[in-house]
């Protein structure tokens, strides 16, 4: 039963898919600047993950070496598309806003990257809840920076005023840069920082050592 | 497992995950396709009522669409073309197909659409006698980085605006997004379109002065977006100009149209 726990909760922080290893950075970029949209984007991410997690480890016994990217891409892209459809026909609004992004779901190295690496091996109620997890572990990512993103670049939350803007006769004036893209990675590079130093296991051994700076007499 | 490997196995495989994926792709996309289709259709009509200043977000929006008659347009012409059935037609898939649309010279195109359909959707608020109370016209053009959708509604003189609103657009969020803000929108009603026949409204810089005589043809510009501004300016210029809907709107005013 611990192990299930493990499974479960691992992927949340200590072995977060998108701060450590570094997964599933398109869409975090993409989808964060309305949380309503990013809660969204979560739930359909987890579902397919999970689901295409549980779908490789029944056959698993089963696929060829030889074509396993390709059975792995094949169960991932039918998930994607049917949750694609379930979001046009429930939730019109927010699947057009989310347009290409759930379609995009299929390339999201972390849905391919967890059926690869543990769907394969493992047996499917692990892999399930494996899904579930690395999902989690990414909407914990996401659901952060679309909280930053849409209070301090719109003063909302959730599509309700929480700072009332200057533009509307309130106080608050929006940080225009946290709207685009680029913000998400200044966020992400924070969550990540945050979080190693707190657990410092996580940070890596630095490639090379960095030379002193060279001195007077050297350069003469 | 190494006959896993086994061509026929492969084979075997790969067929069955196909006919399987299949099935419950195709499944999901015919059981749920009345759903998406009446979405869609509840949409554009949200943001028809909405562009009108119609809308009444309490109140269920089929209800409140029975209001509007969809016509169709001859832009060739400017006339009715009522032997033409609405819902055959579809004027953004049209535009690009030469058959069922015209190219636009440079000078004609300042809206950059490149090309315009033959057959435009318009609809028609009426008023208790059956006349036109309200009329509301499909317009686009490109902005900054990306084409504006919207539509444009007139009152019954068909020269003052009852209200503007684009359904979609990629303009940049906070600047020219802002096109989105229902405070900026609020200054449309009211303004007027054509002097001395022809298009004089316009956005500005800053803000417009009421005293200023040329107000009633003056919307405020958008703050840091000035080539969105820019690009409502040409799209409102050129659909409610000579290659827009100019003559419909003159043909609908002699009430010939």
């Amino acid at each position: 039963m611990d192990s299930v726990k493990a499974t479960l909760t691992t992927p949340i922080f200590r072995n977060n898919p998108i701060a450590l290893q570094i997964l599933g950075i398109c869409s975090a970029l993409a989808v964060t600047s309305s949380l309503q949209v990013t809660l969204v984007m979560c739930v359909a991410l987890t579902f397919v993950c999970a689901f295409s997690n549980l779908g490789v480890s029944i056959i698993r016994r089963h696929i060829p070496g030889s074509i396993r990217i390709i059975v792995q891409m094949v169960i991932i892209a039918s998930l994607v598309i049917v949750v694609d459809q379930f979001l046009k026909a429930y939730a019109y609004a927010i699947s057009k806003q989310l347009s290409v992004f759930v379609g995009l779901i299929i390339t999201n190295c972390i849905v391919m990257g967890r059926a690869e690496a543990y769907a394969m091996k493992n047996p499917p109620l692990p892999s399930f809840i494996d899904g579930i997890g690395n999902g989690l572990g990414y909407s914990v990512v996401l659901i952060a920076v679309a909280v930053v993103r849409e209070l301090f670049g719109a003063g909302k939350l959730m599509g309700f005023e929480i700072l009332p803007l200057v533009t509307e006769g309130g106080w608050y004036n929006p940080n225009g840069l946290l709207l685009l893209p680029p913000s998400a990675f200044f966020l992400i590079g924070m969550f990540i920082w945050a979080l190693r130093s707190v657990q410092k296991e996580q940070v890596e051994e630095p490639d090379f050592k960095m030379a002193s700076h060279t001195t007077v007499r050297e350069g003469a | 497992m190494s006959s896993n490997d086994s061509i026929g196995k492969t084979l075997t495989v790969a067929l069955l995950l196909c006919v399987v994926c299949s099935v419950i792709v195709s499944t999901a996309a015919v059981m749920l396709k009345p759903a998406q289709e009446l979405n869609k259709s509840l949409d554009r009509k949200r943001n028809i009522l909405a562009a009108a200043g119609m809308l009444d977000e309490t109140r269920d929006v089929e209800e409140q669409f029975k209001q509007i008659t969809t016509r169709v347009v001859d832009l060739r012409n400017g006339h009715f073309a009522d032997d033409v059935d609405a819902q055959s037609i579809d004027p953004l898939k049209a535009a690009k197909d030469p058959a069922r649309s015209e190219a636009l010279s440079v000078d004609e195109d300042i809206a950059k659409i490149f090309r315009r359909e033959h057959y435009t959707r318009v609809y028609i608020v009426e008023d208790e006698q059956g006349g036109v109370d309200k009329v509301i016209l499909p317009v686009r053009g490109y902005g900054l980085w990306s084409t504006l959708y919207g539509f444009i509604a007139l009152e019954s003189d068909a020269n003052t605006v009852a209200g503007l609103g684009f359904y979609e657009h990629g303009e940049t969020p906070g600047l020219g997004g802002e096109v989105d803000n229902p405070r900026w929108k609020a200054l449309w009603p009211g303004k007027k379109v054509y002097r001395d026949d022809e298009v004089a409204l316009q956005l500005i810089k800053g803000s417009v002065d009421p005293d200023n005589p040329n107000a009633p043809w003056r919307v405020d510009g958008l703050a840091g977006a000035t080539l969105t501004a820019r690009g409502v300016t040409n799209l409102v210029q050129f659909w409610l100009g000579e290659n827009g809907f100019a003559p419909f709107l003159d043909n609908l005013r002699a009430g010939e149209a």
